[in-house]
């Protein structure tokens, strides 16, 4: 059967690399004696597939992973057993089965939410500032950048790609149209100085955009330096897109009535 | 969770920063508040080979079933990091609580190979430890060493507090107690390393003189005080079914060298080949019961997730109910997609069967170690492998579908001539021709062939300790020698040779068998740079060199000299259980060419049956 498991990725963990994170569950998924299914073969592997890999340095409180079980238990009982057997820097938040003709996961990867705290010790303005040059610069009818990948360097427009920001959680989530729990538990950490910005941009295969892109964007657009150790990046949720290129309807990975 | 020693600037700019952020699964945690005794465990090589060894897991896992003790780990910080907590002046910290090691009350070095010993000096500089054991103070940690080096701990010995010979999981709660005992009481550094000078298997190195020759020969080596004791003599646990192992043995999250359970199935070995210290030094062969086995295999595979477990020793076949356990695996666990590995197997049709069910016959390989490339040569060394038992074990593989072969060799073994050299490569053809003479539509394609050679190093202990070690120059002779040997073979193109590095050899030739002169050389070569020697990307033997000349110490003493039976080794004050007489015997009877035969066909008297245990009491068999 398939089934979704949504974990949290935080503290010291976050220096762990996504194909030590796959081999981390697979370990897990061992010691905590799920009925896993294999592939066939001299080599049988683990039926697994993650939603969107997380670059190292990046905490979350929304990755996902599909995996394929022979038998299971009740969501409450599955979740207790796996993070039975986890480290406390991940930990499942959520279990689902799903229905055999579910897609997998990764392939329906379209947006995801962020939140990109100043991390202390850094230069940087303070958030009365930083919120209105912030939203000028989001205001712009258009923000190109250089953006590099491993082919080739071409200016790119990201302002299309970056759906909602916001300052605080209860704006940013009036924003995303979704109601705002306070008493929502989130692993972030938190920082004195108290700057941060929250955006909702396009991830996936076919559009992908790096939160640290926005920023550098950011500092060029305001004439400061951009330093890449001084943005703490943690993903809040990863979401399909049930909608169309022109009207998105966004549905997080964990909401989904197949 | 606690707050990293490396901030995230530089964890995020060095390579693999999981290898410093410690939080893998199994790792101990303990309340700072109740510990008397904080024990700072260290493997002197990076990360993931550290994470790797067995020895490690067994002291971690017996040090904090202490409730008094905290027992936390530190690898070698790899050369990006090392060069940034210089710059930085960041002290070396441990990876459970990340303090900084300078406030521990013990750092502990497992010593596993010579060409690490520059790798010790920069855990204690980057601990700001001094070097040398004389310029530590009452606030520095104790540091001590053990493991397989430290059967001559001489060419070290000015750097470690104490050593301790032999296995582990003998006296070391001992040591413990009387460290406590003596911090209670207010006693000083000196005060304590007196108390366990007396505990059996402690040596203190500053407890002894050695006066030298003139022809640099050891004149004598005296006590200068009443508490060490004359002969230090190896500690051996002799229940190997009711000691410490781990269940829960620690879990990185990046990938280590050993990526498996590793169940020491026992240890020692029957087989006597002379060039072997491991063979000599851990006799008798002790075997663990095979419910203990059962018991731990399920334990440790349950506890750790891992998708392979590997059973260790010295010789696998030699374990008395290796098949009740090899099948009782497979049938355990192979449903369950774990691989089950079994180094050091002879190949028979046992070992063809159970090849056969656990791994891939199309992907695998077949390794045979006959060491020398001919019949005489292989008695010289007493390695009772045949070549009419390679050439069956290989053809009944081939016939079962192998098409892989891997050799090791040894060059330079002692009373080596031009025929044993071309051995070699003649011994690997042979193997491809019978290849060969199976039907063509019946084999698997082409054969594969790897041949290894190393150098042969000598080490204390054995038979060899004696005999003369080859200079780079000859070595490197050889191997051209081998090479166009090689060249000459019918069947070439299904050979491959590799060889190993000559000077890396020459180097450890001296480690192996130096004296306390060494250790100045030590200290100049890595002060100059040198680090991670094992790493031939990083191994500089032009300031090797030049640090030997600047101490006007003579590489070619040290291994290119054939010692005399008088000569007062520098490791003549330990008592390892084998016998110097024991030893000269064997090294005459390697000089004709005789073979002795193993513990289990007839004992040889080599001493170790004072440990009233092991095979020396088993009924023989044949």
């Amino acid at each position: 059967m398939k089934t979704r498991i949504k974990f949290t990725k935080s503290g010291p963990l976050k220096f762990i690399g996504h194909l030590d994170v796959m081999r981390y569950f697979q370990k897990a998924f061992r010691r905590a004696e799920l009925d896993v299914e294999y592939s066939q073969g001299f080599n049988p592997h683990q039926l697994m597939s993650f939603a969107a890999p997380l670059g190292v340095g990046l905490t979350s409180d929304g990755e996902y992973l599909d995996l394929q079980l022979k038998t299971s238990d009740e969501p409450k009982a599955m979740i207790d057993k796996i993070n039975k057997a986890m480290a406390e820097g991940i930990q499942v938040v959520d279990f689902k089965v799903l229905s055999d003709e579910s897609k997998n996961a990764m392939s329906m990867v379209s947006a995801a939410d962020y939140m990109v705290s100043v991390k202390d010790g850094y230069e940087f303005m303070g958030m009365e500032e930083f919120k209105q040059k912030f939203q000028d610069f989001y205001n712009k009818e258009s923000i190109v950048i250089l953006k590099k990948s491993k082919k080739s360097e071409k200016d790119v427009d990201i302002k299309p790609s970056i759906y909602h920001i916001g300052f605080d959680r209860e704006e940013f989530y009036k924003n995303i149209g979704q109601s705002f729990d306070k008493d929502k538990k989130s692993v972030a950490d938190a920082y004195d100085n108290g700057v941060k910005v929250f955006m909702q941009v396009a991830t996936g295969s076919s559009n992908n955009l790096k939160p640290e892109l926005v920023m550098e964007a950011f500092c060029q657009y305001t004439g400061i330096e951009y330093n890449i150790f001084a943005y703490q990046v943690h993903r809040m949720e990863v979401y399909a897109d049930l909608g169309t290129e022109e009207n998105r309807s966004l549905i997080a990975l964990d909401k989904m009535n197949d | 969770m606690k707050k990293l020693a490396l901030s995230d600037e530089i964890l995020l700019t060095i390579e693999k920063p999981a290898r410093y952020i410690g939080n893998e699964i199994n790792m101990v945690e303990k309340d700072l508040n109740n510990i008397d005794i904080r024990f700072c465990m260290c493997f002197p090589d990076v990360y993931e080979i550290g994470m790797s060894h067995l020895g490690i897991q067994i002291l971690y896992d017996m040090f904090n079933r202490r409730e008094d003790t905290y027992c936390e780990r530190v690898y070698s910080p790899w050369v990006d990091l090392d060069k940034i907590m210089r710059e930085k002046q960041i002290p070396l910290f441990a990876l459970e609580s990340q303090d900084t090691i300078k406030n521990f009350d013990f750092l502990g070095f497992t010593i596993q190979y010579e060409m690490c010993y520059t790798n010790i000096l920069q855990v204690l500089e980057l601990s700001q430890i001094p070097i040398y054991a004389k310029d530590r103070t009452e606030d520095d940690p104790i540091v001590l060493g053990g493991g397989p080096c430290t059967y001559n701990p001489e060419p070290i010995a000015d750097f470690f507090d104490f050593f301790y010979i032999g296995e582990g999981e003998t006296v070391y709660n001992k040591i413990l107690d009387v460290y406590k005992e003596n911090k209670l009481k207010g006693g000083t550094r000196k005060d304590f390393l007196e108390k366990a000078a007396e505990i059996d298997g402690v040596y203190v190195p500053a407890f002894y003189d050695v006066d030298y020759n003139e022809d640099n020969t050891i004149k004598a080596f005296t006590k200068n005080n009443v508490h060490g004791k004359d002969i230090i003599s190896k500690q051996v646990e002799m229940n190997m079914s009711d000691t410490y192992y781990p269940k829960k043995p620690l879990v990185p999250y990046i990938k280590a060298t050993q990526d498996r359970v590793v169940l020491e199935i026992q240890r020692g070995c029957i087989r006597g080949c002379r060039f072997c210290q491991a063979g000599m030094v851990y006799r008798p062969i002790r075997e663990r019961n095979i419910e203990f086995l059962k018991e731990y295999a399920c334990e440790m595979l349950k506890n750790t997730g891992h998708e392979e477990i590997s059973l260790s020793s010295l010789s696998s076949s030699d374990y008395s109910a290796l098949q009740e356990l090899v099948y009782f695996l497979i049938d355990e666990f192979s449903s369950k997609g774990v691989n089950i590995s079994l180094p050091s197997l002879r190949i028979d049709a046992f070992a063809l069967d159970v090849m056969s069910k656990v791994q891939d016959v199309r992907k695998s390989s077949l390794t045979f170690a006959p060491e020398a490339g001919s019949q005489r040569l292989r008695d010289v060394i007493n390695k009772g492998l045949t070549e009419e038992s390679i050439l069956n074990g290989a053809m009944d593989a081939f016939n079962s579908g192998w098409n892989r072969v891997k050799l090791y060799f040894m060059l330079g073994l002692p009373s080596e001539t031009v025929e044993d050299i071309e051995g070699i490569a003649v011994l690997s053809d042979k193997i491809a021709r019978e290849y060969y003479t199976i039907p063509k539509e019946q084999r698997n394609g082409k054969v594969s062939i790897v041949s290894s050679t190393s150098f042969f190093v000598p080490k204390p202990f054995t038979p060899f300790q004696w005999s003369r070690m080859d200079t780079a120059e000859e070595y490197l002779e050889k191997q051209h020698l081998l090479r166009a040997k090689f060249n000459e073979q019918l069947n070439r193109k299904s050979i491959k040779y590799n060889w190993h590095e000559a000077e890396l050899s020459v180097l450890e030739g001296v480690f192996a068998r130096g004296d306390r002169r060494v250790s100045k050389v030590i200290y100049d070569a890595y002060k100059a740079g040198c680090l991670y020697d094992s790493w031939s990307e990083y191994f500089k033997y032009d300031l090797w060199e030049k640090a030997f000349e600047d101490n006007q110490i003579d590489i070619a003493f040290y291994t290119n000299r054939e010692r005399i039976k008088e000569e007062i080794l520098p490791w003549d004050f330990i008592d390892a259980g084998v016998t110097k007489d024991f030893l000269w015997r064997e090294y005459n009877r390697a000089i004709n060419a005789k073979v002795t035969p193993n513990c289990r066909m007839a004992c040889s008297n080599c001493g170790a049956k004072v440990y009233e245990g092991g095979v020396c009491f088993e009924d023989r068999k044949q």
